[in-house]
């Protein structure tokens, strides 16, 4: 499903982070960091509600709006039951829409935002997301402090919030078009290895958008992927090449990549994930790179993996899923 | 693309584990763990007068209390990280999974989180070590009486 957008701004965006990304090379990008995992909160998931709530209240900032002012947040998370984005939410007093994409929520925020705005329904809105690497690990794997060993292709979840405003007047970023994903299987059951389980989702909808729109891959600047990590990119240009004879290695980066310095922050392994991480890198380093003029036009297709532990138990397959959306500098 | 052919593209790019130096790690670190074992044995035999059985016991307690203490500490899951199964098959490895555990779920509570959560990781350890022991006792008492 790929559609097109008249008058969907990127009003501003902001990101708040923990210790790791902050040792990170994008550290000079983030609006705001924290030297301690706990964010001076009791619990890790508190600590996650902070870092969203702190993102929201520095964008508001930002952007000089009231919070009465905005039609619509609409967040997404990992913990169960989007608990952070609501308990975040309830903070703000703004009608609010609780979403998972996994680590793609994002874009699925941005799209159905955009939709709203687009549709002359709503007149702006915030789209927000967060993730907490003690909280995911906690939820997911094992205690925190358990350290169990992992292989080389698992990622690290992200710590952070992240929100854009998006606005029907007119700035020079554009949310251009965008493309919802299908859920798909590649038959993927490593939840160690989510670059492949997501990597096919993500070709699929970088597909289908191109495809929909009559575009080759060099139409875009840039191609930035979710949290695919190390090999997940290596496997989505190999897939890319070998299911649709498209080369997309020119102009293509992800965001899991990015986030962290590979060679130094080893703890991370294959490289960053979380639906923050793509976030906080579209935020921190693209969206600025877009302002200044470096950058054009960008395709950014966060990926998410909808892992749940007991159906991973129960022998099942990981699905995973990748929504795209074209954004373009206005002159 | 069938499933069978994007897992041909997916191994095309899986890395290699360092399982042989992962092996020489874990070998040495657990062998250091042993050796530490029956160090702390016989100097429980010796210097507290009891009998090694005793002594056992004692060594014991001290290895599940210096890798509880560890990990309250903060630094033993990265021990772990480094000397892998050296440190997880060793009674270290199971004490570290229940303080590992009570830490994290402490906040929920006595009941609901401490309580129902602290055998998280160590509750197979428990049920198929007694199941295992019930097995052999019985093909021990069938084949040797008891003995």
């Amino acid at each position: 499903m790929t559609y097109k957008y008249d008058n969907v701004y990127v009003g501003g965006y902001s990101t708040v982070v923990g210790p790791y990304e902050k040792d990170g090379p994008l550290s000079k990008g983030f609006d705001k960091s924290y030297d301690n995992l706990y964010m001076g909160e009791k619990t890790w998931e508190q600590a996650e509600v902070r870092l969203l709530t702190d993102s929201i209240d520095i964008l508001l900032k930002k952007v000089q709006k009231d919070k009465k002012n905005i039609d619509l947040l609409i967040s997404g998370d990992l913990l169960n039951q989007v608990t952070s984005s609501s308990y975040a939410a309830l903070k703000f007093d703004i009608p609010f829409f609780g979403i998972y994409s996994a680590c793609a929520s994002s874009a699925e925020g941005i799209i159905l935002g955009a939709s709203l705005i687009d549709g002359g329904k709503i007149k702006n809105c915030i789209s927000a997301t967060s993730s907490h690497n003690m909280s995911s690990e906690k939820q997911f794997r094992n205690p925190t402090e358990y350290g169990a060993p992992k292989p080389k292709t698992a990622t690290f979840t992200s710590t952070g919030g992240a929100s854009i405003y998006l606005t029907k007047d007119k700035t020079n970023i554009k949310v251009e078009s965008s493309t919802i994903g299908r859920v798909v299987d590649m038959g993927q059951t490593d939840p160690f290895n989510m670059g492949a389980v997501m990597a096919c989702a993500a070709g699929d909808t970088i597909y289908k958008h191109l495809k929909a729109l009559k575009r080759e891959p060099d139409y875009y600047d840039l191609i930035l992927t979710g949290d695919l990590g190390v090999y997940g990119k290596e496997i989505l240009i190999d897939y890319m090449h070998t299911e649709y004879g498209i080369d997309i290695s020119n102009n293509y980066d992800d965001a899991g990549t990015m986030l962290y310095d590979l060679s130094k922050q080893e703890e991370v392994m294959a490289g960053g994930s979380g639906p923050v991480c793509s976030a906080l890198v579209n935020y921190a380093k693209i969206l600025p790179k877009m302002e200044r003029g470096e950058l054009e036009r960008v395709l950014f297709v966060p990926t998410g993996a909808l892992f749940s532990p007991t159906f991973v138990y129960q022998h099942e397959n990981i699905n995973s899923i990748a929504h795209a959306i074209s954004l373009e500098a206005v002159r | 693309m069938e499933k069978k052919e994007y897992k041909k593209i997916v191994d095309r790019h899986k890395p290699t584990e360092t399982r042989i130096q992962n092996a020489i790690i874990s070998f040495l670190i657990g062998g250091l763990v042993g050796a530490i074992g029956q160090g702390l044995i016989d100097f429980y035999s010796k210097f507290l007068d009891i009998s090694s059985k005793d002594a056992s016991v004692f060594m014991i307690v001290t290895l599940v209390f210096i890798a509880s203490l560890f990990t309250a500490l903060g630094f033993f899951d990265k021990w772990v990280t480094f000397a892998k199964c050296g440190l997880i098959i060793p009674i270290t490895g199971f004490a570290h999974s229940m303080t590992s555990a009570g830490i994290e779920y402490r906040k929920e509570g006595p009941i609901y989180g401490l309580g129902m959560n602290i055998f998280k990781l160590a509750g197979s350890v428990i049920l198929y070590g007694i199941v295992a022991a019930w097995l052999f006792g019985t093909i021990r008492y069938l084949l040797m009486g008891g003995m």
